[in-house]
């Protein structure tokens, strides 16, 4: 039996882009480690939110604990299992619901309901238990009404309650959304704060807004210098005067 | 014209039929009439065909809108055909020989051609890319042509808006399209980037696939059933179309 309590456990992860001489500011001709010497956890009923800088590493974070790109070293550990390989990965991903950023990525199915089966169709449904878990989940999230939609031709944020459907689906046992709100007006804002207050399984929430990640989440996390910041490093907190890095989650002494 | 689908939202006897059906009947039927020879035939179907598209209530404006891409074609080979055909010679234009075969070849194309198409569009016009990918699945089309079918439906769009997105950014900075290298150059980059940016997104979708448990089985769901006014519709064309053809192969040799 797997441990149940841990589900995402990264060590001393180090991860840098190959042509990050391009993409950092270092002029010296030494990488850039977008994550440097990571470790992070994610227990079961542990609802996470992370507020960090553009370019810290963020997305990366989430591709390398979906085993979407290789870390350089150190280690990623899903419900125990340490994992290296592509296969591995394959094993686990379906548990753990990634959402991207653009739903346009996550949306590749001409329909809505069919987007939202093909999850579900991957990991052996049948036809009709694929289309029960889909309709399922549409009216739990209220957008029954977009079932026979064409994608395409949807809003922004009914593309994206429809991706949080697609990975909700899968019937995953974590999430990780990254930037679920970017872009969307307070109305659908507030329908997916709902919906994630409502969930019960564990989260690592990315947003760049902190009043969202305050009202879901139970601890908010930082990330730094390709590291992660626990909440006893850092006190995120709202104030208001004019500060350099007032956008960014800071610490003061 | 796949932008709104227009035709695919109305309500009518053909609309009613099962896709599979439909794709089946428009492939059938076009075969059919290419492969003929007959005069009698081919116009028989012509008359068909109307019939058709009557049937899917298409209206006049809509038939004329999307055979136009046609005429042009068809223009061109009234004024090469007739003029390359060799064969009698009905009359002289500027000392050019105008052959009798090469005028009824003309003909033959251009109402074979017409007749085709229409089927196409009161069959297949009718129906969303979408529900097509879907019943060309049902009709075992190898996956990979579906699934490239279905991918190009939903992205063309996308990628269609980036471009938009790309060349209003050149636009308000004062880009306007000139006979200038500064001009070419600019497409240049602006085709490059849309390269770049579509190459990046399939990428990410793959990924986002991948997350959802693909592994290179593409699943749909089903969604259309063989219902009983499907069926009888496929026999009655059927069956109507072998009559006719029987009909007309005695006639000949009577």
């Amino acid at each position: 039996m797997v441990d149940k309590k841990n589900i995402i456990k990264l060590k001393n992860i180090s991860f840098s882009y190959p042509d990050s001489y391009q993409k950092g500011p270092s002029l010296n001709g030494t990488d850039v480690k977008v994550l440097n010497d990571l470790s992070f956890e994610l227990n079961a009923n542990d609802k996470i939110g992370m507020i960090a800088p553009n370019g810290s590493g963020k997305t990366t974070l989430l591709h390398i604990i979906m085993g979407l790109c290789q870390p350089d070293c150190g280690v990623v550990e899903l419900f125990g299992e340490k994992l290296t390989k592509e296969k591995e990965f394959a094993l686990y991903r379906p548990k753990i619901g990634l959402m991207f950023q653009d739903s346009d990525d996550q949306l590749f199915n001409p329909y809505v309901i069919d987007d939202i089966a093909f999850g579900p169709l991957n990991l052996g449904f049948s036809q009709k238990e694929a289309l029960i878990i889909a309709r399922e989940i549409l009216s739990d999230l209220g957008i029954e009404d977009l079932e026979n939609s064409i994608v395409h031709k949807l809003s922004g944020g009914q593309k994206r309650l429809v991706a949080l459907a697609t990975v909700l689906a899968m019937k995953p046992e974590a999430l990780l959304l990254d930037e679920p709100t970017a872009g969307l007006d307070m109305e659908v804002k507030t329908r997916i704060e709902g919906i994630l207050k409502n969930l019960d399984i564990a989260f690592l929430v990315v947003a760049h807004d902190f009043n969202f990640l305050k009202s879901i989440s139970s601890r908010i996390i930082s990330m730094t210098e390709g590291k992660v910041l626990m909440d006893d490093q850092i006190h995120i907190h709202q104030h208001e005067h004019i500060h350099k890095y007032g956008h960014d989650p800071h610490t003061h002494v | 014209m796949i932008e709104n689908e227009e035709l695919a939202f109305k309500d009518s006897l053909i609309h009613k039929i099962n896709p599979c059906i439909r794709i089946l009947l428009a492939v059938l039927l076009s075969f059919w009439v290419a492969l003929s020879t007959d005069f009698k035939f081919i116009s028989g179907c012509f008359v068909l065909a109307f019939v058709f598209v009557f049937l899917a209530s298409i209206t006049p404006n809509d038939i004329f809108k999307r055979l136009k891409p046609l005429f042009v074609f068809l223009l061109m080979i009234w004024i090469l055909l007739p003029l390359t055909f060799e064969g009698d010679m009905v009359f002289t234009v500027f000392s050019f020989d105008i052959s009798r075969q090469g005028i009824e070849y003309c003909a033959m194309i251009t109402i074979k051609s017409i007749t085709i198409i229409l089927f196409f569009m009161s069959f297949v016009a009718t129906m969303t890319i979408g529900v097509m990918g879907h019943a060309m699945q049902k009709l075992n089309v190898p996956q990979k042509f579906v699934f490239l079918l279905l991918m190009t439906y939903r992205y063309i769009f996308v990628i269609g808006e980036e471009y938009q997105k790309l060349f209003r950014a050149a636009k308000i900075r004062g880009f306007v399209s000139k006979t200038n290298i500064h001009s070419y150059k600019t497409y240049a980059y602006l085709a490059g980037m849309l390269f770049v940016r579509a190459s990046m997104r399939a990428k990410r979708v793959h990924q986002a696939m991948i997350c959802r448990g693909f592994n290179g089985q593409f699943h749909t769901i089903d969604k259309f059933s063989l219902d009983k006014l499907s069926i009888i519709f496929f026999i009655i064309v059927l069956l109507f179309m072998t009559i006719y053809q029987w009909l007309i192969v005695k006639v000949l040799i009577f």
